[in-house]
């Protein structure tokens, strides 16, 4: 069964063949030089990005235009509309028609994704609005405590992700230090573990910084002449702030966002350890599709689906900065 | 000249490689499931050479027996496993004539469903699916059936097995009382029983989906009832003495993992003796000791001691398993329409 799926066979002639052509590119470069060229320290890169990005790229999008036998298909897709298209045409084998136009359409893979998206949109505004006055209060010089601020911000980095969002747990479990607090002080238990607030919380707490540090950075880039201009000609504070700092500001702004967004919407293991299955996003489906149901195709398909939808969003969003001014990720 | 030397110097190592080539047993077991100092006591009373490999799923496990053949002389799948590898041909019979301490297994578990007289395997090590509660918080009156987990009582205190097979087993246990159903392929059953699991989650009933987590939040007093495996309860029961574990009236999963050969093994005869020296008393009850999973081994239990003998988790009486099924290996197609209709249950919103 699913066990048995394995690279398409061609999968190590594409390889073989991108070897070939890179050293075929290096020799080119050498002899068309007359010599070593500085581009040519490039070319490990290159070739990591043609075995480990592209590749897996277009192996993706060969199981989801196939099926398990490797012919050309588009159900996958079909799939993600109808998530029981599948399962009915099995039950037609196994149980007949009949059974089988029991079966409405069902709508797992494209409600979730619309949920994916929502708590990632919920977690870019959260976090937009607790990291955008953080930058600020960072990047002003008069501060002496924004570098040191910086630094905070780093150091949970240092750990993995999935050890931070495991720490979450022992805080808000319900025999958990955050509920031991609440039951001295005579508050009572409060169920903080579970639910949606939960993963949201997981998420903007690991997703924060992605937002702080692009805004941080183009905000100590400012000219402080800038600001100081404006309230020689009659700004105040607020108005400097509204009308020449956050204008200046938006390259870090939107470089932020994506840097949250693209993870969100992506996220998987937050939803299954805080959410305890409560809550399920499109990391843990396109997950348990590859691993426990084993359906490669669809996992593949659903990947697609969402690898799209990221770089449409991308695409408007860099309409917004088309410089790459803030730090180029768009 | 030095090229010679290297090579010599090779041939020189593989020698007693050489020497040995007969006298191996190549052993394919789970992570962490064996006492391994027993291996050199076998290694020391029969002069055979054990080489340990370890897997830790069953599927990784069925691709490297099928791909490397002859690689394994004993090999350790799961129940349902060596239905499929039985049913592909990749087993060899036993001869149990080699096999004098195959009398030490207890009776309830010979001539099993997934393979007929033992013809292919011999259990291992086994286990069933039941509840571990916590005595402060349940009433024990409620927990003789799996409806306890749809019980408003406990309403937002219930942990849940992530789980297909498992999860699936209790809810078709429920609708149609028959412990037969737990391998049901009939879809009008299939699906009333994702009916009731999903039922139980819209209604805010289930605290958490989860799996192998559980069992140290039960012992912190996270839930008041989960569905967990026997050898997990036990864990549970030794750190926590407020908890206890049932196996429900309906009846439930038993699974085995047993000690198989492949056809394509090398060393029949050495598969056979290391598939004894595991039967007999004292090298299973100290596997016991060291995994802590239940053994199939009349003999060892006895060695184990009273404790051991009167645990209702890790020594289960013949009623308990009279009343368990074992899980058969599902086609593709049945599989998929588990995994949907699973699926759904696990994108069920709390209401």
């Amino acid at each position: 069964m699913i066990n048995n799926l394995q690279l398409p066979p061609w999968a190590l002639w594409a390889m073989v063949l991108a070897l070939i052509v890179f050293i075929a590119m290096v020799v080119i470069s050498v002899r068309r030089n007359h010599g070593i060229k500085r581009s040519l320290f490039a070319s490990p890169y290159i070739l990591w990005m043609f075995i480990f990005t592209l590749l897996p790229c277009v192996l993706i999008a060969y199981y989801a235009f196939t099926d398990v036998n490797g012919h050309f298909t588009l159900d996958n897709f079909s799939s993600f509309w109808d998530s029981n298209y599948i399962m009915r045409e099995n039950l037609r084998s196994v149980a007949g028609d009949e059974m089988a136009a029991t079966v409405a359409r069902g709508s797992v893979n494209v409600d979730t994704l619309v949920y994916s998206l929502w708590m990632a949109l919920l977690c870019t505004v959260v976090s937009l609005i607790l990291g955008y006055p953080a930058a600020l209060f960072m990047a002003d010089r008069k501060m002496k405590l924004g570098p040191t601020l910086v630094v905070l911000f780093i150091i949970p980095m240092w750990m993995n992700f999935l050890l931070r969002t495991i720490a979450w747990m022992s805080l808000l479990e319900d025999n958990g230090l955050i509920n031991a607090f609440l039951e001295r002080i005579g508050v009572g238990k409060v169920q903080l573990m579970y639910n949606q607030q939960a993963v949201l919380l997981g998420m903007v707490y690991n997703f924060l910084p992605f937002m702080v540090f692009p805004i941080y950075t183009s905000l100590s880039k400012m000219d402080p002449k800038l600001a100081e201009a404006a309230q020689d000609l009659g700004c105040n504070d607020m108005l400097t702030l509204l009308k020449v700092t956050m204008p200046l500001s938006l390259p870090g702004v939107i470089s932020g966002i994506t840097m949250v967004f693209m993870p969100s919407v992506t996220t998987f293991f937050i939803p299954r350890v805080l959410g305890g299955g409560n809550t399920r996003m499109f990391g843990d489906l396109i997950e348990s599709t590859f691993k426990t149901a084993g359906n490669w195709n669809l996992g593949s398909a659903l990947s697609l689906i969402m690898m799209v939808l990221i770089l449409i969003s991308l695409s408007i969003l860099r309409k917004a900065d088309p410089n790459g001014e803030g730090g180029g990720i768009v | 000249m030095k090229k010679t030397v290297c090579l010599l110097l090779t041939l020189a190592l593989l020698l007693p490689v050489l020497a040995m080539a007969d006298e191996v047993v190549n052993v394919f077991n789970w992570e962490d499931y064996i006492d391994e100092s027993m291996l050199a006591l076998f290694e020391e009373e029969t002069g055979i050479k054990v080489n340990y490999m370890r897997f830790t799923d069953n599927e990784e496990m069925v691709i490297s027996v099928e791909s490397n053949p002859g690689a394994f002389d004993v090999v350790f799948p799961s129940e349902y496993m060596v239905e499929r590898l039985m049913n592909k041909g990749l087993l060899s019979e036993i001869n149990y004539d080699n096999i004098p301490n195959f009398k030490n297994i207890r009776d309830d578990l010979l001539n099993p469903a997934y393979d007929a007289n033992n013809a292919h395997s011999v259990p291992y090590m086994w286990g069933t699916l039941g509840i571990l509660y916590n005595k402060n918080l349940v009433d024990e009156a409620d927990v003789h059936t799996w409806n306890v987990l749809w019980n408003e009582k406990y309403a937002g205190q219930i942990l849940m097995m992530d789980s297909l097979r498992d999860t699936m087993a209790v809810a078709l246990l429920l609708t149609t009382g028959d412990k037969s159903s737990v391998n049901s392929t009939d879809f009008t059953q299939l699906s009333a029983a994702a009916e009731l699991l999903k039922q139980q989650k819209s209604a805010g009933l289930v605290k958490a989906y989860g799996l192998d987590e559980f069992k140290d939040k039960m012992v912190a007093g996270e839930g008041a009832l989960a569905m967990v495996y026997s050898g997990d309860a036990e864990y549970a029961i030794e750190l926590n003495e407020d908890l206890a574990y049932v196996v429900p009236d309906e009846g439930s999963n038993i699974w085995v993992d047993c000690a198989v050969i492949p056809a394509s093994a090398r060393n029949k005869e050495n598969a056979e003796k290391f598939i004894d020296f595991l039967c007999r008393a004292d090298v299973a009850a100290a596997n016991v000791e060291e995994i802590g999973y239940c053994s199939p081994n009349k003999a060892a239990i006895e060695l184990l001691g009273e404790d051991y003998q009167e645990s209702s988790v890790m020594n289960p009486s013949d009623e308990v398993i009279a009343r368990c099924e074992y899980y058969h290996d599902l086609d593709e197609t049945w599989l998929n329409i588990y995994t949907t209709l699973y699926s759904e249950v696990l994108s069920t919103k709390v209401n």
